[in-house]
Formats: C-alpha cells, structure tokens, sequence
C-alpha cells in the first residue's frame, strides 16, 4: 500500500538516475582527466585542468567578463522590469493580460531569432539603434554594438526580462492591496507609499527574479554566441571552443563545472540572505 | 433487530482515538444526526460507514451484512459530500445517473428514474446543465438527486448544507427533511449546527472527543443534557449556584434574582439580554410579544421554576 | 485600484517597444526584396521565404525539430503522470526531495547538460542519434511537462472519485470516466508547454547534433555564425510566427498566465 507513491515515481527516477546524475557525474571525472592533441582523452585522474582554469589569466578574464555581464544584465532587468511589472500590476483587464501576455509571450519564442533582431538592430551603420541615437542627438557617430560587451548586455537584458518582470509580478500578487490604501488615508504621498511600503515587500521578489536572471546570464550561450562572435568569450562559449573546435574535452568539461560551482554558491548564499533577511516579513 | 448497527467503533491515529468505541443502532427509516464540533470524529464515523476510512477496531452491520467486508463500490450507500463532488465533465442527467449505470440499469429505465430524481428535488428542467452553471443550492440538490436515485439503503449526508448561505439553509433543511420523508430511506448527517441537527433528525448523537455524550431525540437531549458538554452545545445555557438553566426559561418578575441589564439586543422574534447578577452574568431570552421591555440599565429581578 | 499616470503609461509603451522591436524586426526584414539586409524598407517581397525551399537543410531540421519535440514531450508527459499523481495524493518520506529533484533540470545551466550529454552519449554510442537527442530534451522538457500535469492532479478533488467510488465504479472505471477526463486538460497544456520548449531548445542540442540530426534552432544559430542574411531572418519569422499561433491555441485552451505564473491575472481586481 505505502509502495504505491514510490512505484509511480519509477519511471521518473529511472530517467534522471540514468539520464542525469550519471552524465553529470561523468562530466565532473572528466575535468580531471589528461588530454593531448594526438592522444586524445585520456582516463586518469590529475589536476592540470583545474590548475589551468583557476590559475591562468585568461581564464580569470574569462570568468571576470561572464559574471560582469551577468551582473549588468541583472542590474538592467531589475531597474527596469520591476516598474514595468508594478505598472501592469496597476492596469485593469483586458489590457493586463494583454500586456502580459505580450512581455511574457517572448519567453517562448525561439532566443536565436530573439538575439536575431539584436543582430539587425546593432548592425554595423544601418542599425536601428544607432540611427534612432543619432536621430534623437545622443550621439554624434555610430556608436558599436555588436561584437561589444554593451551589446552582448543589452540584447540578454532583453532575453531575459520577461523572467524578473514574472518574478516581480508574482510577489506584488500576495500584497493586500489594502495596505496601499491604509498608508494614503494616514496620508502618505504616491512616492512614499511607494518607497516605503510597496518596495520594501516587492523585494524578494526582485532578489529572486535576479538570482534566476543573474544564473541564466552567466550560463547563456546563444546571445553571447552571435552577439559577441568568435573574440569576445565568455564561459559557455569557451566552453563550446574547446569541446567543438579544439577537442580539449577535459579542459571544456572543467570550465564548465567551475561555472556550475559557482552558480549554485552564488544562488545558495543569494538565497539564504534573501530568506534570513525577510523571514520575519513573511513567516 | 436494528437496520444499521455500529458496535464499539474505534479508529486511532497512533496514540489519538479518533473515534473512541462508538454503539450506535439506527431503526430503518430513521433519521440520525451526528453533531459535534469539529476533530468530535462524526466525519471519522461516516467515512467508515462509507468505506474509505477502515477502523481500528469495531462492527458496522448492515441489516444481517457485515458492511466492513464488503467494498466501497459494493456497499450500496448514497452518498452526498461537503463539496457535492458533482462529475464537472458531465451534465446533470449523466452525474445523476452514474449510479444507475454502474448498477447495469438500462438506458430508458435509467431516463425516467434520473427524471423523477431530478423532480423530487425540483430541478427537472436543468437535466442538461453543467454543474458549473449552477448555483452552490442548485449543485446541492444535484448531489441529492445523484445520492437517492439508486435507491440507497442508507443515506449519508456530511455537513451538505455548510457551504450555504443562512437564508438557503433554512430552505434546504425544510425540503431535505420533506424529501426525506417522502422517501423513506435511512439517513445519517454529520453537521457542526446544532439547531439543523435539532431540526432535521428524529435523534441526535452528540460527539466530543471520538464518544458519544448522548443519544436521543432532540428534544429530550435538549431539555435533559446527560452532560455539561450537551447542555453547552445544544443551545445556550447558564450556570448559576450550580444549577443549568436555558435563557428562555428565565422571566422578568417582581422578586427573585437581582440584577442589572448591560446589553440587550434585538434579534426579531425574541430579545436577547445579558444580566449582570450577584451569581456572574445571566443570558435571558424573552419571546417578543410586543410588550415593554426592560431597557439597558435597568435594574430587574430573574425568576424561573425550580430556582432555590 | 488606482489608475496609472501618464508618465507611467509612457514608461511602458517604451518598455513595450524595447520587448517587442527586436522580433518585429526580424519580421520586417524577411520581407525585404533585397538580397543584403536592408532596413527599414519600403517594397515588401516574399522572395526569401520562397528562397527557404532552396534550402533543405533547413526544411529537414524543421521536421526534425516537430517530430523531436512532440515525441520528447508525448514521453515526458507520460512519465510525469504517476509521479504527479503520487506527489498530489501521498504523504511520503522523500516526497519534497524527489520534486525538487525532478525539477532541477530548470537550475541546471543548459551548458553544462549538454556537455554531459555530450560526454554520455559519446561513451554508450548514441552520440549524434537522434535517440540521443530525444533522451535530452526528455530531460530538459520534464519540469515543464511536471509543473502542468501537477497542477491538475492537485486539482482533482478526491471526494469526486470517492462519489464515483461510492455510485458502484470499479478502479479502473473510476480512472477511465473520471480521473483521466478531469485532468487530461493539464496533460495537454504540460504536452504543449514541453513542445515549445524542446522546439526552441539551442545551448544544449548545438552540443550533443551532429551534422545530419541538426534541429531547426541549432541550424539557424549556425548559420548565423557565418552570416546573417535575409534567408535566416524568414526562417525566424516563420518559427516565430507558428510560436505565436501556438500561444494564442494555449491561452485560449488553458490560459497563458496561469500556465507561465500558475494562476490568472484576476477578474478586475
């Protein structure tokens, strides 16, 4: 009888036994194997990748770059995502679950032809944006976008967007839109009520949508991919060099677990000082 | 011999007795309520009645059958839940003839039994509806129609009338108590209302803690607590120098027990007062009968039979 | 519910625009008459999506994409059922792990599945199969198809298969005419939710597809790589045109923001 929950869930714990821990356990052996250009992959244990990875300058470029862009990619959503989610927190249906629908919906379209558009837009001198600049006289030449850090921050702030603005959306839905009311009749003004009571509850909810934006950022591989072209890496796209072009499966496999690694410490810490800091808000 | 016998009926969850050695024996055709408040075990009871909870230990025979060794599905019992539980995927003749059609009855005779259910509980024109165009009063009588028609031994009823509201309430219990009747099937209804429980049934079994307190018609119980949890929960009480008397025995006279008024409250058809005494506060209730009242403040004497 | 002003109001046309301009443009352009990317334009021409049946390698990768996500997420689908309704119905030691282990392939980076995939199927031979690719967007797809067909079956109220029960259904009667219909609406909307995903799938499938089991998404990102043309643009005008079909099939089946927030918008608060 008491069986019956753990005979259904088979099927799934087959499938994740089988077709997850293991690669991933085998992916994490295989930073520590040997490589060399004429013997391949080599099956031993030894630390040169991990010394190359966390010793070698480039490699600490590398990662400089790849959470400096996460960080500006999660400092871009979270200004800007969070009044738009309060805006259309505001809005009366239908035009909320249109707009909604409209800045959510692009999570579901394909980010290659996503980062596209972005590729059209920044395109050398005919890019909209830079005419749109000059247009509008912010600036004076063209400014470059594409193959550029701006631009690989700009077009994932886009891609990514959507998911602090659901993040955001989904906690101003547990406030008691009372409250708001209460402070205007004890006669706080819009800013304050603003500042003092809406943002203060909002922000788990913004710390949480920056923790997903801040971990998918650093782990993209597509927008940096076309955006940043073949000189500008980051992590994943080192990553794909060295599995795809170089064959230095060992070297790739630790790039990629030491991302891994410091994804999940950077999240695990972001999510206990979220917790600690609101427990007591939200018991 | 009795018709649906419970016999020392026990269920524990570990060390918690959720329902505690209950003896119960319903009469064919009776009408018994479970009242209580809530975790009493009247639920726990009728659950195990049902058949989806098994008890600890203990008998429930149905005439000369021993319910427990038979399936839920076989049991044969008409079932109507706090939440309807209607079928939302299928209209109102299709949930009303479920049962029909699990029994094998045929689809004409299947027709007309879902018509007539459905004209006892007066929702003959709505045979094509979907439970969600309905309302909570209308989905009730759903649950009635679809409980009834398979022409159940027993009739168990849990708390059908709690998602209501007060003005609906008052309605249902007259036409439940009506339909009833009419029908003549045993039923048993769990309910935390002590006066639906007082209106409906011909006895009532007053639950605390997984026993029963007392078992009895209504009015018996009522008049003649066996405890003071029955005196407590069937209706309002007062203890004064030890002795129990219900407010609406107490009368405003010349001379008796001294006291002043603190608040009074209308309630239509009666007054309701509470009195602040020598022996603690007094609650009153005086049938309005259009005479002058005692107003707040003033100062009254409390008389009533049997008073020392 | 006090209104916006009109300062907020602008703030989010812009923002509007800002979602919004990269996929119109990208539908703009394919409809240029040029040959090079020109843009804006004033002559519209249907050249470059007649130009798509030139290419081959796109039309298989778009077929093979169809038929890998709807056969990733059929599987998907019919794995999560028991495990959903074993986590919706029981109390179990474990039950809070096993979710959130089911779940975590949304917290692994796609990067890093890949490389596993990759590492795997090279060393058990499925390397570049498109059983192997089946087996990864499974993975990747599950939590989706999990999260929907667990809303459904916590949704089921018991006490209707207890009323079925009790109105003489046997189990499998009372599987069959009553559970099955009541949740099968989850089953396809967590069907439909996993078919996009894998569709658009692209870090990790660019990893673990050799050259003949490319997907559409890996094929247009290669391209890419070498130019950018008109070409791949009405190739993503027409991914991005059968996306929106299929969310507008989903809102109206389920309704789009419970399916990405879990629950609707309000009727007016």
């Amino acid at each position: 009888m008491r069986a019956a929950p753990y005979l259904l869930c088979v099927p799934a714990l087959v499938l994740f036994a089988g077709v997850v821990i293991v690669p991933l356990v085998m992916t994490v052996l295989l930073s520590f194997h040997d490589w060399g250009q004429y013997k391949g992959i080599e099956p031993v244990f030894i630390l040169k990748n991990w010394q190359e990875v966390l010793g070698d300058s480039y490699f600490h470029e590398m990662f400089a770059r790849t959470f400096r862009i996460a960080f500006f990619v999660t400092l871009l959503a979270a200004v800007f995502g969070a009044p738009e989610a309060y805006i259309l927190n505001r809005m009366r249906s239908p035009w909320r679950g249109i707009f909604l629908l409209v800045i959510l919906g692009p999570l579901l379209i394909s980010v290659v032809a996503r980062t596209l558009g972005w590729a059209l837009l920044f395109g050398g001198n005919s890019g909209l944006v830079n005419k749109a600049l000059m247009g509008m006289g912010l600036i004076s030449a063209p400014l470059p976008f594409m193959f550029t850090e701006t631009g690989i921050v700009v077009a994932l702030a886009h891609v990514l967007m959507p998911y602090m603005v659901l993040a955001v959306w989904a906690s101003l839905q547990r406030l008691d839109p009372q409250v708001e009311n209460a402070a205007v009749a004890l006669g706080a003004g819009p800013f304050t009520v603003l500042r003092r009571i809406v943002l203060p509850q909002v922000m788990p909810g913004i710390l949480s949508g920056a923790v997903i934006v801040f971990a998918l950022a650093a782990s993209a591989f597509a927008t940096p991919a076309i955006i940043g072209g073949r000189r500008l890496k980051v992590a994943s796209t080192l990553a794909y060099d060295e599995f795809l072009n170089t064959l230095n499966w060992p070297l790739g496999a630790a790039v990629a677990v030491l991302l891994l690694l410091a994804l999940i410490a950077i999240v695990w810490g972001a999510n206990r000082l979220v917790e600690r800091r609101y427990a007591q808000v939200f018991a | 011999m009795a018709f649906l016998e419970l016999e020392r009926l026990t269920k524990s969850f570990g060390t918690h007795n959720a329902v505690d050695g209950l003896t119960l024996s319903v009469e064919q055709g009776e009408f018994v309520a479970l009242l209580g408040p809530s975790g009493c075990g009247k639920t726990t009871t009728l659950q195990m009645i049902a058949g989806f909870v098994e008890p600890t230990s203990g008998a429930i025979r149905l005439g000369d059958k021993d319910l427990l060794a038979i399936k839920p599905a076989k049991r044969g019992l008409g079932i109507v839940f706090q939440s309807y539980a209607l079928f939302p995927h299928m209209t109102v003749a299709e949930n009303v003839g479920f049962g029909l059609e699990m029994q094998g009855v045929a689809a004409a005779e299947r027709r007309t039994r879902v018509g007539e259910a459905l004209e006892l509980v007066g929702l003959g024109a709505f045979a094509s509806r979907f439970p969600r165009q309905m309302s909570g009063g209308q989905q009730q009588r759903v649950a009635l129609a679809r409980a009834l028609v398979i022409r159940p031994q027993v009739l168990l009823l849990d708390e059908p009338l709690s998602n209501l509201d007060a003005k609906l309430r008052e309605g249902m219990q007259i036409e439940l108590r009506q339909i009833q009747r009419t029908v003549g099937t045993t039923t048993i209804l769990v309910t935390h209302d002590q006066a639906e429980a007082m209106a409906l049934s011909d006895r009532i079994v007053v639950m605390n803690q997984g026993k029963a307190e007392q078992i009895g018609p209504p009015h018996e119980a009522y008049e003649r607590p066996a405890t003071p949890f029955v005196a407590n929960f069937l209706g309002k009480t007062n203890l004064v120098n030890g002795a129990s008397v219900r407010p609406e025995r107490i009368s405003f006279a010349a001379a008796g027990l001294a006291g002043t008024v603190r608040t009074r409250i209308f309630q239509g058809n009666h007054w309701l007062y509470q009195v602040d005494t020598a022996s603690g506060l007094v609650t009153v209730i005086r049938q309005n009968s259009g005479e002058a009242m005692p107003g707040e403040g003033d100062a009254v004497h409390l008389a009533w039979e049997g008073r020392a | 519910m006090s209104r916006n002003g009109p300062i907020a109001l602008a703030y989010h046309a812009l923002f509007v625009a800002f979602m919004l301009a990269p996929i119109l443009v990208v539908c703009f352009v394919a409809f240029t008459p040029e040959g090079y990317l020109s843009f804006p334009t004033d002559r519209w021409s249907l050249r470059w999506f007649y130009a798509i049946a030139q290419y081959p390698e796109f039309i298989s990768a778009f077929w093979r994409s169809l038929w890998l996500g709807a056969i990733s997420s059929a599987i998907a689908v019919g794995i999560s059922v028991p495990a959903a309704l074993a986590i919706a119905r029981y109390r179990f030691r474990g039950r809070e792990a096993l979710t959130a282990l089911f779940m975590s392939p949304l917290m692994i980076p796609h990067l890093v599945l890949g490389i596993a995939f990759l590492r795997f199927f090279t060393e058990i031979g499925l390397g570049g199969t498109f059983a192997g690719l089946v087996l990864s967007h499974i993975v990747v797809v599950l939590p989706f198809a999990l999260r929907l067909t667990l809303a459904s079956a916590v949704g089921l109220d018991r006490s209707i298969e207890h009323a079925a029960v009790s109105l003489g259904a046997s189990e499998s009667v009372v599987l069959r005419r009553i559970t099955l219909p009541l949740v099968l609406p989850g089953l396809v909307s967590g069907w439909a939710l996993a078919f996009i995903n894998s569709f658009d799938e692209v870090t990790m499938t660019v990893f673990i597809a050799a050259p003949g089991t490319e997907t559409l998404p890996v094929r247009m990102f290669l391209y890419i790589q070498d130019n950018i043309d008109p070409l791949v643009t009405s190739v993503s005008a027409c991914v991005i045109a059968i996306t929106v079909l299929a969310l507008l099939v989903l809102d109206r089946a389920f309704g789009l923001e419970r399916l990405l927030i879990g629950r609707s918008a309000g009727h007016g608060r």
